[in-house]
């Protein structure tokens, strides 16, 4: 029985090409690896080489020949000692042997749910833990809450370490790891080379390896060194691999504008990394979430890019003392309750939005407080259920407008809660200019509180 | 005095004696590959198989050899030219042909395809598609081996071409600063797609290139797998006796295109049949073991067959097995 050589694709794309020269002749043995004939298509001029040994019995399609269709059998192999399996497209192909399932277990099919199969699933519902009322609490910074989520987590599991850009010995450029180095030593607090792309793979890997690595960028601005192994390594290996393999690892360091340090050094990430299917993203402002989301992020089977900010650092809010306070990734909160306008924000425009609010309050206008905590799942749950209270919405980020966070949240609202809405949602953000040095400029760039009660009272039809 | 050593172990490896079960799982495995290569070259010309798809044919020996210098739980890691890899590692090849095909029987479940699989039970990290960037991984595989106090390697191979990507670099010097158990294994097929390494490498000598952070290196003849597991052996022990990195550069070669797409106008045909003629990997130990009379031509016949089964249910396996259910789009996301 002959085996039938088939007009081969030889790119992703081919569908045809021209058959433009025989290497072989009828009569002519040939064995694996033979250059047998000459393919033309659009872009190239390929070789087509023999995969059987055996006698070519006949060629079909003569050399020359335009629009040969991908697959089309142009000649007949006739094997030289016994039956080949045939070469075609499977048709023929006995049955598989049932014993040959390979080695990943394969996870059971769900096609039997009702809904349609390629409806992404709801979320599961989210909570924070319940804080009695007389939980004792203490007044502490960001920079100790972080402090104190590492080395509780570090107690906790010896598998997670520190690693990055003066961590160690210099205490952190920015003092969250300060004392982490007399605690654990310096296996499990290491100090770096200033080589981001190779320490965030080299923290992957170690991931891959089973341990929980936190990888301290000095700023999130030299992150971009090492988005590639963020994003390709960390962020797409569970799905690449069906489900084999995670990326257990926590990416933290200050995200944003500080101050007066110019274009390469003052850029908010949350919508680069929110972006990513496979990460989880984590931006708080106070200490409290700071601790109970950044303990939540080493605990996390998942890549965690938690964005921290350096303003914020030092502003010290309560936190529930002692225990093992662990918050829900995944889901916002709301700061203060209202009536008449939701005002939604991350990180440090936190602070602007508050201060806002306590202005609109003089006025009589009632503003409820949500911070979204998390951008990556975003909780926009919490969001639209405050739009249906309040009716407009007015988005605030540091970060830029164009397909930013606030961009987000606000087609989510008028997705979700178009009838709802009684103004269009507002977007306050960092101008679409790169961060100017000059101190008159630098402000003008950054989204300020008198903007953001402006948006409010525009939201409102209120001068 | 660390670098006049990490010079002088450029020296060629003692060639053990050939012993016959030696050369006879080296031909298997070696086999094996090359013909489950060439099978999935046949699907991708039948359209089974989509995208980029990387052949190793040529370059067995490279990976068989170190296999074959390596134990339990040493890890594995490499690019995206990774099916002779897996092979070698002892996945299953119904496993692997079917994610090439795109089937829920695949080792990812049809979702990572050629360039991306993975095996926790086998040690195999994969399978990644940007160039340099398992390097770092590898790394760090590797520093978890010395975090946990264990005596595992880890082989991170890459090529010729990512031997010029600024992240192994980055990993070098963090390999030798702490000591790391990682065996860089730089597979110099000698072209980098279409760029030779005469044309992309000022440094042509690749097993010189961790001289500036005083890793040690070594040239070996990857056509010629006892050279290759003789270096292999040297590397292990270097690793697990705590002296750190090392780097084994194989000269080798692949015969087929830099992906099935590739027409290969940057070298001749006549380059490519002397290679074959003169140094193909598994000829060779053919060659040997014929000669020590250590097998016949008819048992050679029926090991061909013997794989040729193995290989054909491979192909049979990918072309039966399902594609993945349409909820799958939506797993493994996150956990």
């Amino acid at each position: 029985m002959p085996t039938e050589i088939l007009m081969p694709a030889l790119s992703p794309t081919m569908e045809e090409g021209k058959l433009a020269k025989w290497h072989v002749k009828e009569g002519d043995k040939i064995s694996s690896g033979d250059v047998i004939a000459e393919i033309e298509t659009d872009k190239a001029t390929m070789e087509v080489e023999a995969v059987d040994e055996g006698i070519v019995s006949k060629l079909l399609v003569e050399e020359g020949t335009e629009g040969v269709k991908v697959n089309a059998p142009i000649a007949l192999l006739q094997g030289d000692d016994e039956p080949k399996a045939k070469a075609a497209n499977g048709n023929a192909a006995p049955a598989p042997k049932p014993s040959a399932q390979p080695a990943p277990a394969a996870a059971p099919a769900k096609a039997s749910q009702a809904q349609p199969a390629v409806a992404q699933p709801p979320a599961a519902a989210l909570a924070d833990p319940h804080i009695a009322t007389d939980t004792p609490m203490h007044t502490i910074t960001v920079r100790e809450a972080l402090r104190e989520a590492m080395a509780e987590e570090m107690r906790r599991d010896p598998n997670v370490f520190l690693m990055g850009e003066e961590v160690g010995q210099y205490q952190g450029a920015y003092k969250i790891s300060q004392g982490l180095l007399d605690e654990f030593g310096p296996k499990r607090v290491i100090d770096t080379p200033i080589t981001e792309h190779g320490f965030a793979g080299l923290g992957v890997g170690a991931a891959f390896g089973g341990l929980r690595p936190i990888v301290e960028f000095m700023t999130w601005n030299f992150a971009m060194q090492a988005i590639d192994q963020i994003i390709n390594s960390a962020g797409k290996t569970l799905y690449m691999s069906g489900g084999q393999m995670g990326c257990p690892i926590v990416f933290r360091g200050p995200n944003g504008a500080a101050a007066r340090v110019a274009a390469q050094h003052s850029q908010n990430y949350a919508a680069w990394y929110a972006h990513v299917p496979g990460l989880k993203v984590v931006a708080p402002y106070f200490a409290a979430d700071a601790k109970g989301l950044l303990k939540a992020a080493i605990r996390d089977p998942n890549p965690v890019i938690f964005l921290e900010n350096e303003i914020a650092y030092g502003r010290s809010f309560d936190v529930p003392k002692g225990g093992d306070f662990v918050l829900p990734i995944g889901k916002a909160r709301v700061v203060r309750e209202g009536s008449d306008v939701t005002l939604v924000s991350y990180s440090i425009t936190m602070a602007l939005i508050i201060q806002a609010a306590d202005a609109l309050a003089k006025e009589g206008i009632s503003a409820e407080i949500i911070d979204l905590r998390s951008l990556r799942p975003l909780d926009t749950e919490t969001v639209i259920a405050s739009v249906k209270k309040t009716n407009r919405i007015v988005i605030v980020e540091e970060g830029w407008p164009i397909c930013g966070i606030a961009s987000e949240v606000g087609t989510q609202v008028t997705e979700q809660a178009f009838d709802y809405l009684d103004a269009p949602p507002a977007r306050v953000t960092g101008k679409d200019v790169p961060m100017p040095y000059a101190a008159n400029l630098e402000k003008l760039a950054l989204p300020t509180v008198d903007e953001v009660i402006a948006a409010a009272k525009a939201v409102l039809y209120r001068s | 005095m660390a670098k006049a050593e990490a010079a002088s172990r450029a020296s060629s490896p003692a060639k053990g004696k050939p012993n016959k079960d030696e050369l006879l799982r080296y031909y298997r495995d070696m086999l094996l590959i090359r013909r489950f290569e060439e099978k999935a070259g046949q699907l991708y010309g039948m359209g089974l198989i989509g995208g980029f798809c990387h052949l190793y044919i040529g370059q067995e020996a490279v990976v068989v050899g170190m296999q074959a210098a390596i134990g339990e739980g040493d890890q594995v890691i490499t690019a995206y030219r990774d099916h002779g890899h897996m092979l070698a590692c002892g996945m299953d090849p119904a496993g692997v042909m079917a994610e090439l095909t795109g089937r829920a029987g695949g080792y990812s479940r049809g979702k990572g395809g050629s360039m991306h699989m993975f095996s926790r039970e086998k040690n195999f990290f994969g399978g990644h598609g940007i160039v340099g960037a398992q390097v770092p991984l590898g790394t760090g595989l590797a520093f978890s081996n010395k975090y946990r106090g264990n005596d595992r390697v880890c082989l991170t191979y890459f090529g010729d071409g990512a031997a010029n990507q600024g992240q192994v670099y980055e990993s070098f010097n963090m390999a030798e600063l702490w000591k790391l158990p990682v065996i860089y294994i730089i597979e110099n097929n000698q072209y980098a797609m279409g760029t030779s390494v005469q044309r992309a490498s000022a440094e042509t000598h690749l097993y010189k290139r961790g001289s500036s952070f005083n890793i040690p290196g070594e040239a070996v003849d990857g056509m010629d797998i006892q050279a290759v597991k003789a270096a292999g052996d040297k590397a292990v022990k270097w690793c697990r006796d705590g002296n750190g990195p090392i780097i084994l550069e194989m000269k080798t070669y692949r015969y087929r295109g830099h992906s099935m797409s590739d027409p290969a106008k940057y070298r001749t045909r006549e380059e490519v049949d002397h290679v074959r003629e003169t140094s193909d990997p598994i000829e060779h130990v053919r060659k040997l073991m014929l000669d020590a009379k250590f097998v016949t031509e008819e048992e050679l016949k029926e090991i061909d067959k013997e794989i040729r089964a193995v290989v054909n249910h491979a192909a049979e396996f990918a072309q039966t097995s399902p594609e993945p259910e349409p909820s799958e789009l939506w797993t493994d996301i996150v956990h």
